[in-house]
């Protein structure tokens, strides 16, 4: 697939200009991955050097239709400081955040970015502290008397433009937040700030033309019903002709007991679409009827990337109405790290999807859920358990070709969880690989599990105009998967996150690597299952 | 000066005490609407109890991240902890006798204070990075509590005070009467960095202790799919729906 094309990115017309623009879009800014280091030594500070990394502002009519003001609105500096204070009585997780770091340095060199660009802005402390400086001047006592003294800055517009450019350079990973001593989470900063910038008319163009889709359309790529309907017969021809197997890939099938809830991406990214033919496999050959909606095609949830709990409501909102309209027992979600974040952490909140609610608004759904299950099941928790009850065959030589090994992502690692125990999420992965491949390496364990590094896409940067970011983003991930590459012969990297998958093929070239290197976990699934092919 | 240090104390105790109240009153009252532990998490409250014991006693996951200042800090909150206590040998009578047989450690623990701290502070300025995020606060605190520790050292070590009258002066402010406090300058240095120390504790950095246990990535049971969580400013949303 050409490297241009992968669709989950915005393609790279070129963008509308923006009156007041912070980030003024750059000429295509040169991209250089950085050399492998080889011992990976914490980088020497490189002040600025990724200053000129500047994301396209939203154009009026995408912050519009996400209710956000079009332009930077008269007065913003007072009401972004107004709406910081709202968002401290809001979220415990940003007040006590606010208040809690004592500059230990622990977490400086956490952070991908910081390691790829060396920049000291991208060290998550200085990341913070650019939020932290505005909240100690106009929120503490000592910020008020002595600014000078505690670091507290003034709300400018130079300090709105670095809040542009470095909280988007931030992929809301979680690392750090596993290596601070108080549990300070980035993350959670960095969507406060988003909050505060599109409140006072800031935002981003990839993420809120996204989210305008999803509105409009059902899905993050924007593609309507029809053309989902094609794409997914095609998909049935494509199977049938390659193995005989007459696996369904059912819409809006009303009754079924299944609902998968899957990225947008891959209904015909690649190496996406694999796995998805690997979801339909794993149900045809369990004799599981299931149905995707054309109302919620699209797991992804970008509400989340910009910190707006109403967005990430509305948008999680379509799955439950498509469930209750479609009648299923049970919510599926397939392979994608934030999605999988929002909707195991975040949907029965949100929606009501799961268990152990006392109110009729999310009663009324989960009595019709199946209890039998975990509401909302990850499709690896479906497919494992299926493996254990001996309900699946594999011909595991089928992937005897790829030596493969396991990418966590962030979202799942840090932020969710499968499974019974703490770590299952690690582990269902992996156990899924292992039954359906002979051959399988672990990287470095200071980059998996929950120390594992972002791809260098996610949070919404997955946009070509950050590509030389993403690509230093992805510095630590790439030595380690060279080390095993220059070790063991690895071929395949698998992972289970739709933005992991497109920002890899594109990234994987610069570090010297075959794009097809990356792929999912359903996709080795796929290859390896033997199916009932009578029917 | 002995009025003049009692009504500080009493100044500095009221402050304390009133700032540090408000503060965790504030972080109960503030809503954390999401479950966003950092997994892997604990799946029961008992998980989490331990899992903040292990925090707050063996900072763990300071040890996960960076041996250095593990150890230097670990080393200053442990001396300070036990410096803490011996103390409280000057505000009781009788003594308890826990206290009595921390006496001997809490003497030393006073020098693996100080040099948890020195280190602490060594690395502000040898560090790149960390010299980067350094403000003067952050080098302040630290020439405040090594000035604490050092003039706490030297009068039991080097040029002693009268610490019966010192006790008899804290014993007095706690049933509200004003003892002499022996005229020695190394006391009154002592005694107003750590007045200082109480007052801007509620309104600093120092807030990290209360802080601990309200972090919601630390103190969230990982059960969401079992639980419904939901904040009351959150639950109006559903009206709408």
């Amino acid at each position: 697939m050409a490297d241009e094309t992968t669709p989950v990115a915005a393609a790279p017309a070129p963008p509308p200009a923006a009156k007041s623009a912070p980030g003024k879009p750059t000429e295509k800014a040169k991209v250089v991955a950085p050399a492998f280091r080889e011992y990976p030594t914490i980088p020497a500070l490189k002040i600025d050097s990724m200053v000129e990394s500047n994301p396209y502002v939203a154009a009026a009519v995408h912050n519009e239709s996400v209710g956000f003001p079009g332009t930077l609105v008269e007065g913003w500096e007072q009401k972004a400081v107004a709406k910081m204070g709202e968002l401290l009585g809001k979220y415990r997780s940003l007040k006590v955040y606010m208040d809690s770091c004592v500059h230990c340095g622990a977490c400086t060199d956490k952070c991908h970015y910081f390691i790829g660009t060396g920049d000291p802005k991208n060290m998550p402390v200085a990341r913070q502290d650019l939020m932290r400086s505005v909240y100690r001047r106009y929120y503490t006592l000592p910020g008020k008397l002595f600014p000078k003294l505690v670091g507290a800055r003034d709300m400018t517009k130079d300090v709105l433009d670095d809040w542009f450019r470095y909280y988007n350079q931030c992929s809301e990973c979680r690392r750090c937040s596993v290596f601070c001593p108080y549990g300070i989470d980035t993350a959670e900063v960095t969507m406060a700030a988003k909050e505060i910038m599109h409140s006072v008319g800031l935002g981003h163009k990839y993420v809120n033309e996204i989210i305008g889709k999803v509105h409009k359309i059902g899905n993050n790529l924007g593609l309507p019903g029809p053309a989902l309907e094609n794409t997914l017969e095609g998909l049935e021809e494509d199977v049938l002709e390659e193995t005989g197997a007459a696996v369904k890939y059912p819409l809006d099938v009303k009754g079924a007991e299944v609902l998968l809830v899957t990225p947008s991406a891959d209904f015909f990214a690649e190496p996406h679409v694999d796995s998805l033919i690997g979801y339909g496999k794993v149900f045809h050959a369990a004799g599981i009827s299931w149905t995707l909606s054309s109302k919620a095609s699209e797991a992804g949830n970008f509400g989340m990337f910009i910190g707006n709990y109403e967005q990430m409501q509305k948008i999680a909102m379509r799955v439950r109405e498509a469930a209750l309209e479609l009648g299923v027992k049970r919510i599926v979600v397939g392979e994608c790290g934030h999605a999988w974040r929002v909707a195991y952490a975040f949907w029965n909140t949100l929606t009501g999807i799961g268990a152990g609610a006392n109110d009729p608004f999310a009663i009324q759904l989960q009595k019709q859920l199946d209890p039998n299950y975990k509401q909302p099941s990850h499709i690896c928790e479906v497919t494992w358990d299926l493996i254990q009850q001996g309900r699946l065959k594999f011909n595991k030589e089928a992937n005897d070709h790829r030596i493969v090994t396991f990418h966590d992502s962030c979202n799942v690692a840090r932020g969710s969880r499968m499974g019974d125990y703490a770590g299952g999420q690690f582990d269902i992965p992996r156990n899924i690989i292992r039954a359906v491949a002979n051959h399988y390496v672990d990287m470095s364990e200071a980059t998996t599990r929950e120390k594992t590094f972002c791809c260098g896409g996610g949070g919404g940067l997955l946009t070509d105009e950050l590509l030389d970011l993403r690509v230093k983003g992805a510095l630590p991930r790439m030595e380690a998967l060279n080390r095993i590459v220059q070790d063991n012969g690895v071929n395949f990297m698998a992972t289970i996150c739709a933005i992991c998958k497109a920002q890899f093929t594109k990234v994987l070239p610069y570090y010297g690597f075959k794009m097809s290197m990356v792929g999912g976990v359903h996709q080795l699934v796929s290859t390896a299952i033997v199916l009932n092919n009578e029917q | 000066m002995s009025l003049f240090f009692a009504i500080l104390f009493y100044i500095a105790t009221l402050i304390l005490a009133g700032g540090v109240a408000y503060r965790v009153y504030d972080y109960a009252r503030t809503p954390a609407p999401l479950k966003i532990p950092t997994t892997p998490a604990p799946t029961t409250s008992g998980g989490v109890a331990f899992r903040m014991f292990r925090e707050v006693v063996f900072f763990e996951s300071l040890f996960k991240s960076n041996l250095w200042i593990w150890a230097l800090g670990w080393l200053f909150h442990v001396g300070l902890a036990l410096v803490l206590l011996r103390h409280l040998r000057y505000f009781t009578e009788p003594v308890n006798f826990i206290i009595a047989f921390i006496q001997p450690f809490g003497m030393y623990a006073g020098f693996a204070m100080a040099t948890g701290l020195a280190g602490l502070w060594a690395r502000r300025f040898l560090v790149e990075r960390i010299r980067y995020i350094s403000t003067p606060s952050d080098h302040l605190m630290l020439a405040l509590l090594l000035g604490i520790a050092v003039t706490g050292l030297l009068m039991k070590f080097v040029m002693h005070t009268d610490i019966v009258a010192v006790k008899s002066f804290f014993l007095g402010l706690m049933v509200f009467e004003i003892n002499p406090l022996p005229a020695h300058p190394g006391l009154y240095l002592h005694l107003g960095m750590v007045v200082l120390l109480m007052i801007i504790f509620p309104v600093s950095k120092l807030l990290h202790a209360p802080g601990l246990f309200f972090s919601p990535t630390r103190n969230q049971v990982d059960n969401p799919r079992e639980t419904r969580h939901l904040a009351p400013w959150a639950a109006k949303f559903e009206a709408k729906n």
